[in-house]
């Protein structure tokens, strides 16, 4: 059930100059999330910030019933949220959308993330891993700073790394790493084969979560390796309920609402070339 | 307490307070959020004869203490809706109420006698005023030829309650609004969004796939209130007033302006329970000045 209410701020972080960690807890027990969900939140004293700003949820902490955001600074709205303190409460609306795929036992999942794309791919990781499904990461980001919250990545899966800059992990984006290559090299040049795929890696599924000329970069990859693969998308949103049909995004079912449909697509769905 | 109930041409409410056309979907996705038996009516997305698949994305960019958007109507359509949607909203506990667009009259009085069939649907309220779509709309709003043209078509096909809403987007809204009461309408309600632009400097282009938009929210307040004004001393019909409404103060102007309910809007998008809240507030208003009833206010300036 959706709910929009005061959360409290118990932690905000700063784990480098563009971005903030904030850890909010309510009294009662948090609603149950999927990964890939998001929250609408609303940003206090910000005259400039008129709409709700959506957010990912990056983690789920069941333990100390808190729910974590990461949030990059990109302008006025994120701005204020990175000044909030301790203590503050935030209003959210939550939680929204579909999230990606359930897991199963056995699923071997590629998570590709980049930039601040990377945050819901950690709530994933643990769902995933917490269903006996193992998932592999695969984080893009432009330099070695960009790169957050890896330590805790490690935890539910394999981690690998590229950046632009060559300052941490591969050089070069994410379609360039050499776990793509390794799939890669086990499949070509006789496509298809399960057995061929499998002296290297071969994944159920990709998950995908960043800037769209990653992620298409990523769907074009896919659909040529043949692996099913997923995008989370970050259309421009008024309410995040599905009421205003502003987030819409063509697919092969006509014009349809991110924040009610999505995020997260099936690239077949989407109209991508 | 204030008594707060009103009846708008026949329409019973719980309270003055609605939601507005194509910000409150069919009403279900507030279901969670929000007692829809404590709203007055909900007014429902636009529906049109045939469906349509709207305009491309961007459809909305946030503005000043506002936001556009050039949705351009998309809908199933008025069968998918008596089919498919009808049947899960009937029972909601409050009027719920179909937003009719078309492109000619005859696409507005056939959708709207499918409507009439309807027996849980108490009223239509007619967009002849959205500024997003290419033909229609808008274009019957700003005449008061073609409003009254539109509002007499429909009138022949529907027996419930008519509310007909207006454009602002027009010389004189008074005049408009004098042609539809003339033409049948038992009520009207204005604004709807004021016509817009916002350009994107950095890349040199429109922020909406269409270029233009239809502005909403706190913006457009002060010619709301001017536009209710106008027209509640233009005719007999009950005014139901709305543009830019966040809090029970932004209503109460709305009542001393003229209009014998409100709807709200965007504020939906910030605040899913505004609505209720914003009824809860006028009662205590009403209160706190000593008045008995909110017809006190009504049209009072
Ligand atoms: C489902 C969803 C999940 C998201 N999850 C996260 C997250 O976990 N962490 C995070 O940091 N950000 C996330 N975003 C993006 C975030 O919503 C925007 O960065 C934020 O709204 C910008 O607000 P602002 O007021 O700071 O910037 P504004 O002043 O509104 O805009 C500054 C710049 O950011 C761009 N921008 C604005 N809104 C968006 C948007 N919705 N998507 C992409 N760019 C945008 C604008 O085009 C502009 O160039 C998500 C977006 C969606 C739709
Ligand atoms: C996203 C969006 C979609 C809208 N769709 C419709 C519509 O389908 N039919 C209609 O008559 N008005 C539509 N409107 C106009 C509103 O009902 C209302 O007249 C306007 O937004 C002014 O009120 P507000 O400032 O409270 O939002 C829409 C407004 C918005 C923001
Ligand atoms: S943001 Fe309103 S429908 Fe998606």
């Amino acid at each position: 059930m959706k709910q929009c209410k005061d959360l409290k701020i118990v932690a905000v972080e700063h784990p480098n100059d563009g971005y903030v960690l904030l850890k909010l807890t309510d009294a009662e027990q948090l609603p149950a999330i999927h990964a890939g969900q998001f929250v609408e939140i609303k940003v206090e004293n910000s005259p400039q910030t008129f709409l709700r700003r959506p957010i990912s949820v990056n983690f789920v902490d069941e333990n100390r019933n808190e729910l974590w955001l990461l949030i990059q600074v990109v302008g006025e709205g994120t701005r204020h949220l990175a000044n909030l303190q301790l203590g503050d409460t935030l209003n959210v609306l939550f939680p929204l959308g579909n999230g990606f795929s359930q897991g199963v036992a056995g699923d071997k999942v590629l998570l590709i993330g980049g930039g601040v794309g990377i945050a819901p791919l950690l709530e994933y990781a643990k769902q995933l891993k917490q269903v006996g499904a193992t998932p592999y990461l695969l984080l893009g980001g432009r330099s070695a700073n960009n790169l957050l919250q890896l330590d805790i990545f490690r935890q539910f899966g394999e981690v690998y790394v590229t950046t632009e800059d060559g300052s941490m992990g591969e050089k070069g984006f994410v379609t360039n790493s050499s776990i793509l290559q390794l799939f890669n090299s086990s499949t070509s040049p006789h496509r298809g084969g399960n057995a061929q795929r499998a002296e290297g890696v071969s994944f159920s599924r990709i998950s995908c979560c960043g800037p769209k000329p990653m992620m298409m970069a990523v769907a074009k990859w896919a659909k040529e390796h043949q692996v099913k693969c997923e995008v989370s998308l970050e259309n421009l949103m008024a309410c995040g309920l599905g009421a205003c049909l502003c987030c819409v995004e063509k697919t092969v079912k006509g014009n349809v609402c991110v924040c009610k449909e999505g995020p997260v697509f099936d690239i077949e769905e989407l109209t991508w070339s | 307490m204030a008594d707060i109930r009103t009846t708008i041409a026949g329409l019973q409410m719980v309270n003055p307070v609605m939601t507005a056309s194509g910000t409150f979907g069919y009403g279900l996705e507030f279901a969670d959020l929000v007692d829809l038996s404590q709203i007055g009516g909900i007014i429902m997305k636009g529906t049109t004869l045939n469906p349509r698949e709207g305009n491309d994305y961007p459809r909305m960019a946030e503005t000043a203490c506002g936001m556009l958007n050039c949705v351009g109507l998309q809908n199933k359509g008025v069968d998918y809706f008596c089919g498919h949607i009808y049947p899960q909203v009937k029972d909601i506990p409050s009027n719920m109420i179909v937003n009719v667009s078309g492109s000619s009259p005859e696409d507005y009085a056939a959708c709207a006698a499918r409507i009439n069939e309807l027996d849980k649907i108490p009223a239509i309220e007619l967009n002849i005023s959205c500024p997003n779509v290419k033909q229609g709309g808008m274009a019957f709003g700003v005449t008061t030829e073609g409003a009254s043209q539109v509002v007499r078509a429909v009138r022949e096909a529907y027996d419930k309650t008519l509310i007909v809403k207006l454009s602002p987007n027009v010389t004189s809204i008074a005049d408009i609004a004098r042609s539809v009461e003339d033409a049948g309408a038992d009520a009207v309600s204005l604004i709807n969004t004021l016509m817009g632009m916002a350009i994107d400097i950095e890349k040199r282009k429109p922020r909406l796939s269409i270029n233009t938009g239809g502005l909403s929210g706190p913006a457009v307040k002060p010619v709301a209130v001017r536009c209710v004004w106008q027209v509640a001393k233009a005719v007999k019909i009950p005014v139901i007033g709305l543009g830019g409404i966040m809090n029970a103060e932004d209503a109460i102007e709305f009542f001393m302006a003229g209009a014998s309910a409100i709807e709200i809007g965007t504020g939906n998008f910030i605040d899913p329970a505004i609505s209720v809240k914003v009824a809860q507030g006028i009662s205590d208003w009403l209160d706190r000045h000593h008045y008995e009833s909110i017809h006190d206010i009504v049209g009072i300036i």
